[in-house]
């Protein structure tokens, strides 16, 4: 038996009928069209899937789109401005903190989430706040980076930025 | 991985969820925080014929100390739990151990409620729980830890039974869990609790049975003036582990001794 | 005009954009009108007969359009699994492998029937409802076990379980050095089994056309040209009737680099149907049957002098090759051929032995070889150095590759063509401050405290490859590297190269070195990889490390062909010699009258009118296939600094340090950032990861991220890295490979360290992964 759902995603109202079972990131990727959010494991591990719930990080594979229903959801896709990326975003861009880019989306909601929490997180907090991301090309190491320049940003200081013209589109 | 099919009904109050499972009978679990159900069922390794959320019933999330007792609601989840000024207060291990369940997102969603019904014997809370001498409510009577935890996954909840709140003795003195994992976001290899509560040490251990185990012989031991060192050899007394991938019987019972150490010479 | 160089320069990825915004586009982000959807049944144990399949449940399921099993592919599918030579010249058995079981099932996971549905989720239902009965066999797990007389056969048809036995060098050649050491250090090595675990798990969508005959194929690869290659020839279709594309790859590690069953089976799936039909891996899935990485033992020793000289090596090298060959299983016993890693040996005795057994094949995982090969050389050194009682850093300068040496023919006659090691391992000692961590180390040990300091002074062989040598590796196909280079009439350059990065940044790199090369802005310059209707012939992937050392100089090799056309035009338009016309910064003019000068876009819009040199054709384009007369050679020094917890056995890595010499740099960024990956996931070999089985049954115990241990960042510390340049002789553009450089050096460094860190307590080796539980055991023992 389907269940109707109402979401809000990224600011837009969607309806759909949906199956119990279908997951939030399933519902985000082939029903919404959203392909940003990837899937990486089953089991809850990985933060690929990671998305904010009414403003919280959660991993969208591990909740069904009957859950969502009636609640406001970010993913990737929803945080840049039009044209102007999302400082994070940018921060990822400019210290090198993606090699294939598929746990990247997952990351940038975790890091937005913990800096949310915790805006001028030490290196040990971030690395506390996103073990529940893995990534298999980067080591971390820029990662880190990349959020550490992020939180500067974010609170005022403002960072080099990646210049457009070289990095072409 | 994609789960098998299932019914879903979600609850706004516990007597609906309580109509609801006496509908859909003994195939329905309740779905709470959902992360150690969902990704059982996304490996349909659980195939339950109904879900019941209720992710919607109000009043199950407080967090009240009322006199000598913190009452915790069942669907109160690891990051309230954590960040509760309450809890940081009156019972802060409990804070402690939240801060450690899984990673941010798991912590944004997991509950209470849903890892105690679990009953999974690396969660955390048990061990505090039935260390502490808690009560588990739930809609139709209190259960003391000591009778709650009875085997791996199993406990005296019948099927149209829901956790309700978890009671806690408030205690604020020296205290420390250590949860003795490989990567952060596991569960614990072994863990070890200890507490003190007036003037006697309380000790806990996760995840050396089927079900959490409360240290008495280290204990008595500290009762009787025994240094933390000699005390806590007695945190292997009776155990029998299982091996796993991540550790031999042998292994676990030597961090169980270990930890036990740490935890009371490192307890503030 | 000002000139900017963007060889050598940090410059932002062009990849990033869509990267972080959520618009790449990975395989499971692509359907087509009309899928259906596919999803296999696989065997749940690792050996037995298949007695019966009865799929009559699953037909009948809601949504299924048909339930399949191996004989209704025996008129789609012809052939076999390709098994390339690679490094083992003569096998002596290699199974028949067809994409479905049909009689017997060798490996947990090997699949048995596949159903196709309207949706995903229909699909997976009927899946778990086919009913498969099994006559379980004993599944062949220990490789020892394996090769004993009368033992149980992996394929129950089959002569035995040795998939070859090959003797690279014999042991006479050694005999000598032998009798003449005054010590010979002896050990046994293990490789643990590895998932390669990239983020993104495989994913194929196949729509075949059936009016037209033609087969459009999507699929997450690492070399799209290769499955064109092996799809077409099992579904008897020919190259020019299939396309491949390759979208963002979500990371490889080697393991999308062979065909897998599923790879032929959707196409035909689609070719049966006249559906497009998609499949996408699960995490569970990826790990039970992408293949896997190392999987070996080696038996080794080695005989020195006792001042430290290294004389000869003897070293057997046994392979779990798996259930069948991997079609680049014999690829790993290039661990024999780099044995002696950057030392002078008088001589090297080696010989690789091939093991079936029932489990998933082992094919590359990065470095494939050459991280087993560092791991063995480096800790015999280790090994001598204890047994001499000399400090690891004089032994090994004792006995390295010097400077004046290269070009350098090693014991197996490849080579090496630069390095200079000794300075890499100066660098790496001073930025790890060796003298002071020695003088520490000493005082935690006087209050019983476990400190190692491990060194891994690598070398590696990468870039392949010289057509002499990958010709008849891979049976025929040099593994040389293609380019095209299209210039448009408004100066638009379009290249298109035959690898594919999957995170390596190609998008970027290559882009540099066409800009620069042209003297033109990088926004003028479009690289294109990865779809095979596009560019050259044929294009030969990215692995090994070989995309730049060999696909960016046929990128520079085609640049120059369009540069040379242009001189020739721009000479007749000057009415000047050839001879006589200059190409730099972004123009042409005739020597001594730079003011008279035609800007790149003016003559490639010249191209394209009329007047132009006798016997010159319009357009301005080139193709160039670069095969490279060498392999290239990086080296560098990692040292690893533990502390083990001697309570717990736990491993702690206090400091880490990689220096590392890659030739010329063409982005720095993208060069350090494939080494901190590389590190990582050696790290993770050497203290989390290991895919463990039953010991009797076959069973896979480490099916999920549970219990298949990819480390978090929480996990990882922070590195120390640097760079020596020794350019490469063997290519213009003086560069060697990186990408799996990290992985090569740093799983013994950091077991170097933890055995340095031991051996007060008489331990002297730790195979990996080096466990809590493990170490706590062994220093329990080494105590009694």
């Amino acid at each position: 038996m389907k269940h109707k759902v109402a979401v809000t995603v990224n600011g837009r109202k969607h309806e759909h009928e949906v199956e119990p079972r279908l997951l939030l990131v399933h519902y985000l990727r082939d029903v919404v069209g959203l392909t940003g959010t990837h899937i990486g494991c089953d089991t809850s591990q990985c933060g690929a899937c990671t998305i904010h719930v009414d403003g919280k990080a959660v991993k969208s594979c591990t909740m069904f789109a009957v859950q969502a229903d009636g609640r406001s959801l970010t993913t990737i896709e929803g945080m840049a401005t039009g044209d102007e990326l999302h400082p994070i975003q940018q921060a990822f861009w400019d210290e090198h903190g993606l090699q294939c880019g598929y746990c990247t989306p997952g990351f940038i909601m975790a890091a937005a989430y913990l800096l949310e929490q915790n805006p001028n997180p030490t290196e040990d907090e971030i690395r506390r706040g996103l073990e529940g991301n893995l990534c298999r090309c980067t080591g971390y190491v820029n990662i880190v980076k990349a959020v550490q320049t992020a939180a500067k940003t974010m609170s005022g200081t403002p960072a080099r930025k990646t210049q457009v013209a070289a990095g072409g589109n | 991985m994609i789960p098998a099919a299932f019914e879903y009904a979600k609850a706004s109050s516990v007597d609906e969820a309580v109509k609801l499972l006496d509908r859909f009978g003994e195939d329905a679990k309740v779905l709470a925080g959902g992360h150690s159900l969902i990704p059982l069922m996304r490996l349909r390794l659980a195939q339950p014929k109904a879900l019941v959320d209720i992710n919607g019933i109000k009043g199950l999330d407080h967090i009240e100390a009322k006199g000598d007792k913190l009452h915790v609601g069942a669907l109160t989840r690891h990051f309230a739990i954590h960040s509760s000024e309450v809890v940081r207060d009156k019972l802060p291990i409990l804070a402690d151990v939240a801060s450690e369940v899984g990673d941010n997102q798991v912590r944004n969603m997991g509950t209470i409620g849903g890892v105690v019904a679990h009953a999974d014997a690396a969660g955390d809370y048990p061990t505090i729980a039935l260390m502490l001498d808690a009560d588990i409510v739930t809609n139709q009577r209190t259960i003391p830890a000591k009778d709650f935890f009875k085997d791996l996954f199993t406990t005296p909840l019948h099927p149209n039974e829901l956790v309700t709140e978890v009671v806690f003795p408030v205690a604020n003195g020296p205290h420390r869990y250590i949860k003795f994992r490989r990567r952060l976001f596991d569960w614990a290899i072994v863990g070890a609790a200890a507490q003190k509560i007036d003037g006697h040490w309380r000790i806990g251990l996760t995840n050396v049975g089927p079900t959490p185990v409360r240290a008495k012989a280290v204990e008595d031991a500290l009762g009787k003036g025994a240094k933390p060192e000699e005390a806590a050899q007695h945190a292997s007394d009776g155990l029998n582990p299982a091996g796993d991938l991540r550790a031999s019987p042998e292994y676990k019972k030597h961090l169980a001794r270990v930890l036990t150490r740490r935890a009371i010479e490192q307890a503030q | 005009m000002a000139v900017t160089q963007l060889v050598g320069a940090k410059i932002h990825r062009r990849e990033d954009p869509r990267l972080i915004t959520g618009h790449g586009h990975y395989i499971d982000d692509f359907t087509r009108q009309g899928t259906a959807y596919a999803a296999f049944a696989r065997s749940p144990v690792a050996h037995a007969r298949i007695k019966s399949i009865d799929v009559t449940d699953a037909s009948k399921a809601p949504g299924v359009i048909a339930v399949y099993t191996a004989r209704d592919f025996k008129g789609q599918l012809a052939g076999t699994h390709p098994a390339a030579p690679a490094f083992v010249a003569e096998k002596k058995y290699v199974p028949e492998r067809f994409p479905i079981a049909e009689k017997e099932v060798t490996y947990q996971g090997e699949i048995v029937a596949v159903v196709l549905a309207e949706s995903k989720g229909q699909a997976a239902d009927a899946a778990n409802m086919i009913q498969v009965d099994y006559d379980e066999l004993p599944a062949v797990m220990d490789l020892e076990k394996a090769l004993a007389k009368g033992a149980a056969k992996a394929h129950s048809d089959g002569p035995d379980n040795v998939c070859w036995d090959f003797t690279y060098t014999p042991l006479d050649l050694t005999e000598a050095a032998f009798k003449e050491a005054d010590v010979v250090v002896k050990e046994r090595i293990l490789q643990n089994r590895l998932a390669p675990v990239p983020m993104e798990p495989r994913g194929v969508l196949a729509e075949y056309e059936g009016f037209d005959k033609k087969l459009t194929l999507w699929l997450s690869s690492q070399n799209p040209h290769f499955i064109r290659l092996f799809v077409s020839g099992a579904l008897g279709l020919k190259e020019s009737q299939v396309r491949v594309i390759s979208p963002d790859v979500g990371g490889g590690f080697g393991s999308k680099i062979s065909p897998y069953p599923e790879d032929y089976l959707v196409p035909a799936l689609s070719r049966m149907t006249a559906r497009p039909v998609k499949w996408i891996e699960t995490r569970t899935e990826s790990i039970q049957n992408a293949t896997h990485g190392r999987g070996q033992f080696y038996d080794c020793e080695v005989a020195a002098k006792k001042d430290g000289t290294l004389l000869a090596m003897r070293v057997v090298q046994y392979v779990d090759v798996g259930a069948y060959h991997g079609t680049f299983g014999a690829f790993q016993p290039v661990a024999c051929l780099m044995a002696g890693g950057g030392y002078k040996w008088k001589g090297i005795s080696a010989r690789t032995v091939g093991v079936l057994t029932n489990r998933v094949p082992t094919d590359p995982y990065r470095g494939a070889g050459r991280p087993e090969a560092t791991h063995l050389v480096e800790r015999m050194v280790d090994l001598v150095a204890l047994e001499l009682k000399m400090d690891p850093v004089d032994i090994r300068k004792k006995n390295f590759i010097q400077p004046e040496d290269f070009p350098f023919t090693q014991n197996f006659g490849l080579v090496v063509d630069s390095g200079d090691y000794e300075k890499a391992l100066d660098k790496a000692m001073q930025l790890a401050g060796y003298a002071e961590l020695r003088k520490k180390q000493a005082e935690l040990r006087k209050q019983g405290r476990f400190m190692g300091i491990g060194l891994s002074t690598w070398i590696e062989l990468c870039g392949f490859g010289p057509s002499a040598a990958t010709a008849p590796a891979t049976g025929g196909i040099a593994l040389v590297e293609s380019a095209q280079v299209r210039v448009t009439p408004t100066g638009a350059v379009i290249v298109y190269t035959g690898t594919h990065s999957h995170g390596q940044g190609h998008e970027t790199t290559f882009s540099q070195i066409v800009a620069d090369q042209l003297g033109v802005p990088m926004e003028n310059v479009e690289l294109r990889h990865g779809d095979t209707a596009e560019g050259t012939s044929f294009g030969y992937g990215t692995y090994g490390s070989r995309s730049l050392a060999v696909g960016g100089v046929a990128i520079s090799k085609a640049v120059g062909k369009v540069i040379d056309k242009g001189k020739k035009l721009a000479a007749h338009i000057f009415e000047a010699a050839e001879e006589d016309v200059v190409f730099e910064h972004g123009s042409y003019h005739v020597k001594g009258s730079p003011d008279k000068s035609k800007a790149f876009g003016e003559i490639a819009f010249a191209s394209y009118g009329m007047g132009l040199p006798e016997g010159m054709e319009q357009g301005l384009e080139a193709v160039a296939y670069f095969d490279p007369p060498n392999l290239v050679w990086p080296f560098g020094t990692h040292i690893a600094v533990v502390e083990i917890d001697a309570e717990t056995g736990t491993t702690k890595i206090e400091k880490y340090v990689a220096v590392d010499d890659c030739g010329n740099i063409i982005n720095p960024m993208i060069v350090d950032g494939q080494i901190h990956g590389g590190v990582v996931q050696a790290i993770a070999q050497a203290l989390y990861e290991e895919v463990v089985y039953d010991e009797s049954s076959g069973q896979l115990k480490t099916g999920t991220m549970i219990d298949y241990l990819v480390p978090s960042m929480g996990e990882i510390p922070t590195f120390i890295i640097d760079k020596t340049i020794t350019p490469s002789p063997t290519n213009d553009l003086g560069v060697k490979g990186i990408g799996e450089a990290g992985t090569i050096a740093a799983s013994v460094a950091v077991i170097n360290a933890i055995c340095d860190a031991l051996s007060p307590l008489g331990i002297k080796h730790v195979d990996m992964p080096a466990t809590p539980d493990k170490l706590w055991h062994m220093m329990k023992e080494a105590r009694q």
